[in-house]
């Protein structure tokens, strides 16, 4: 048989007729929906993509990001939908090696919404911001009808300044190259998932839901020639290291031994049949620079309460481009690949 | 086709289902103790699908680790 | 976790690995009966540390595959109808019926919703007195205590608006249609561990008889695994043909009688249909005629529902065995984990979707 006969980037129609929840899964269909509807109308090059794109204007290099947030349950351990608009939108601003300047918040309010929720999640959102440094400096609200929303949805947009010299973005990834996390995985989708009707469990997992910022600045104003970050949401890191893997035309390879993941998210996983390398992040980030800098860039990121569990997890290889293989704690090696849609419990 | 995971029983209460909470490490699930009469906090079950399926023999377990290591042993000999 | 950390340990497993390739002079060809443990055989790799002499055959252990299209297409009909709210394992959610899956009727409106448990379905339909609350139950013997569990406690709480969509399945019947095929590739089993706990292990002995054939009841994770491999080999290389039981930590040779009396109360055997093999006499668990109206297929009236499956499917033939997943023409092409052809490929146990995700570049594959 051929090498490669099933490639990531073989083009497949898009099959079906509606939206399907697959489809913002964080997997397959997500990047079919990306790939298929909105990069042919608004005409961004596929390779270019990034958590924030960088913008030249009057000499300075603009970060630009958006981000929905439509949680359920809006509250769950470690924190709630108000925070983490504000996180999720200040860690994809530093993906791009930016250092976060003010974000926008949209608010689209379902019609009976108890103002006591409403006055909660924004409190949140604030206290989020002031620890991140940034201010919420313009905003918008909708109220739909009842039934044509869910309780509320928020948006945020953000705009960072890129530091001179700074140049993160999946294409630089190089075979060489060290793959580091900041710290243990899949707190947020387990912390989530136990909260959830017909899953609940106890847990003592709180989701690690937070800003990296400061980490990402931490690992660029030492000098640290870092080539790629991104933080490891939807999908979980098995994702992001399908996502780099293809951007960058290279192969990675990760050893299970070495990706931290606590013994309670592990249990949680082997209830539901998970594979904790898919399970969502809210306060992680990956990084990827020279193998010959890691050691120095663990010390940095260690030196942080968010990033004491910062570790080494895999390498960057030549290819074949697009592969991402795990080697077991057997020592045997198996793909890791880009799943469909999200992750479902399994009973066998 | 069946997920199975060992847990140790926590406590069991009285109702017709019997359920109880079973650890799995530091997570902890309700799941029904129905199809095990007899075991009761401190037992290691194997619970599929929200039921414990039998109680785990501790003995035979450790037993079987005991019989590798005993394997492991005769290899050691064999390739000396 | 204990009792699962030791039985996954790389020294234990390449002691048994290194005992496996001391005691084999031959090719020998095993089926491992469980989807649970395909999924864990391609999730450590095990078959890398085999010996080239035995390949491993994945079985028709995953009830998610097994499921028939007429079922499926039961399922959506049910799901479908706005009283209904649908309560299914998750991996049962993606799986094709002759048109479309669940995630499609729910894209429409349909309220179907992932469970953990029929226990949590149960709960729903205390909880939500004015719907009908539906429970997909599908699986082996091991989750048919839970679900007769779930429909014994309803008809004691006098709960109207549960049922269960049955569609259970037994492991020794497809065993034998297995072993009598003329075709048949098989030289021994790995019996699912998680059956006999319920079952026990007595009515594989006249297989075993029968068909000259040894079967390993083993369990799950890679050092049981090896060493469910190691046994069958050892039988095979000395011409013997037994029920021996690896899982002996959990598994009993009467099985467990309280949850045999559960699945006695509540089930009767009948014949079944497997998706991709077709109709198997007495292989299956539907409900006795006192639960007959926790019948959801009775209740809502879809028993004659049902279309048939896509011609260009093999799944039959590679759930027997005969056929490698990337052998059949539809492979990686017309059929993939986000466009299933067959619930072999929807599935993460599925042999076809086992062997996309974790087999698909070539390189991975040399030892």
């Amino acid at each position: 048989m051929s090498p490669d006969p099933f490639a990531l980037s073989c083009p497949r129609p898009l099959r079906h007729d509606t939206v399907q929840l697959a489809h913002g899964g964080g997997g397959r269909l997500m990047k079919d929906l990306i790939e298929k509807v909105f990069l042919p109308a608004l005409g961004t090059d596929p390779q270019g993509l990034h958590d924030s794109a960088v913008l030249e204007a009057g000499g300075a290099r603009l970060a630009f990001t958006t981000d929905g947030f439509v949680v359920h349950p809006r509250r769950f351990p470690g924190g709630d939908l108000g925070e983490l608009a504000v996180y999720g939108t200040v860690n994809d601003l530093a993906m791009a090696g930016a250092r976060p300047l003010a974000l926008s918040a949209a608010f689209i309010l379902e019609e009976g919404l108890p103002f006591e929720e409403l006055t909660g999640l924004v409190r949140s959102l604030r206290a989020a911001a002031d620890r991140c440094g940034v201010r919420v400096v313009t905003g918008d609200t909708k109220v739909v009808d009842r039934g044509k929303g869910d309780g509320i949805f928020i948006t945020t947009t953000g705009v960072g300044l890129v530091p001179p010299g700074v140049e993160v973005h999946p294409r630089r990834v190089a075979p060489g190259d060290a793959v580091l996390v900041s710290g243990d995985l899949g707190r947020h989708g387990i912390a989530v998932m136990s909260v959830r009707e017909g899953l609940a469990f106890e847990t003592p997992i709180a989701s690690d839901c937070g800003p990296v910022h400061h980490l990402a600045a931490a690992l660029l104003e030492d000098g640290l020639d870092i080539h790629c970050l991104r933080d490891p949401t939807r999908g979980g890191l098995a994702s992001v290291l399908n996502e780099i893997a293809s951007a960058a035309g290279v192969a990675i390879e990760a050893r299970e031994e070495a990706v931290p993941v606590d013994e309670a998210v592990a249990a949680a996983c082997e209830i539901l049949g998970l594979d904790p390398l898919y399970v969502a992040c809210e306060g992680r980030l990956v990084a990827f620079l020279p193998a010959a800098q890691a050691d120095r860039a663990l010390t940095l990121l260690r030196a942080h309460p968010e990033g004491i569990g910062a570790t080494v997890i895999g390498r960057v290889l030549d290819g074949p481009a697009g592969r991402v293989t795990l080697r077991t704690s057997l020592g045997t090696t198996r793909l890791l690949d880009l799943l469909s849609g999200e992750q479902l419990p399994r009973i066998c | 086709m069946c997920l199975g995971v060992p847990g140790q029983i926590l406590d069991v209460d009285d109702t017709p289902l019997r359920m109880g909470r079973v650890a799995f490490g530091p997570t902890i699930k309700d799941v029904s103790l129905a199809c095990v009469p007899d075991a009761g906090p401190g037992a290691w079950v194997v619970v599929h699908a929200g039921l414990a399926l039998d109680e785990l023999d501790e003995e035979a377990a450790r037993l079987m680790i005991e019989g590798l290591a005993q394997l492991d042993l005769a290899s050691g000999e064999a390739q000396a | 976790m204990k009792y699962v950390d030791e039985f996954r340990d790389g020294h234990r497993a390449r002691v048994l690995a290194e005992a496996i390739r001391r005691k084999v002079t031959r090719p020998w060809s095993l089926m491992e009966v469980c989807g649970g443990q395909t999924h864990s055989i391609v999730r450590f790799g095990l078959d890398e540390l085999l010996p080239p002499e035995v390949s491993l055959i994945h079985g028709p252990g995953c009830p998610v595959c097994v499921t028939p299209v007429a079922l499926i297409d039961q399922a959506l009909a049910i799901a479908a109808r706005p009283e209904v709210t649908f309560c299914s394992f998750g991996d049962m959610l993606r799986v094709p019926g002759s048109a479309e899956d669940l995630f499609a009727v729910k894209s429409r409106g349909a309220d179907v919703r992932v469970v953990y448990s029929p226990l949590d379905a149960l709960a729903l339909a205390r909880e939500l007195p004015h719907r009908e609350v539906v429970f997909f139950a599908v699986g082996f013997e091991t989750t048919a205590p839970a679900n007769a569990l779930a429909v014994a406690q309803a008809r004691k709480e006098g709960l109207e608006n549960f049922s269960i969509l049955v569609s259970h399945v037994r492991v020794p019947p497809a065993l034998e249609a297995i072993l009598a095929s003329p075709q048949r590739r098989v030289d021994a089993f790995l019996a699912a561990g998680h059956v006999c706990t319920i079952m026990g292990t007595e009515e594989y002995v006249p297989l075993a008889a029968k068909h000259h054939v040894p079967i390993v009841v083993t369990a799950f994770e890679p050092v049981d695994l090896l060493q469910g491999i190691l046994m069958a080999v050892s039988q095979l290389e000395e011409g013997r043909a037994e029920v021996e039981n690896q899982y002996a930590r959990l598994v009993q040779a009467g099985g467990n009688r309280p949850a045999q009396a559960l699945i006695q109360e509540v089930f009767q055997v009948v014949d079944r249909t497997w998706r991709g093999i077709g109709g198997i006499p007495e292989s299956g668990f539907g409900l006795r005629p006192e639960y007959v109206r926790y019948d959801a297929a009775q209740r809502f009236a879809v028993s004659e529902v049902g279309g048939a499956e896509s011609p260009d499917c093999q799944s039959g033939l590679v759930l027997q065995g005969l056929l490698k997943p990337m052998d059949c023409p539809a492979f990686g092409k017309a059929c993939t984990p986000d466009h299933p052809l067959g619930a072999t490929m929807v599935s993460s146990e599925g042999a076809c979707a086992a062997y996309y995700r974790y087999r698909r570049f070539a390189p991975v594959e040399t030892r």
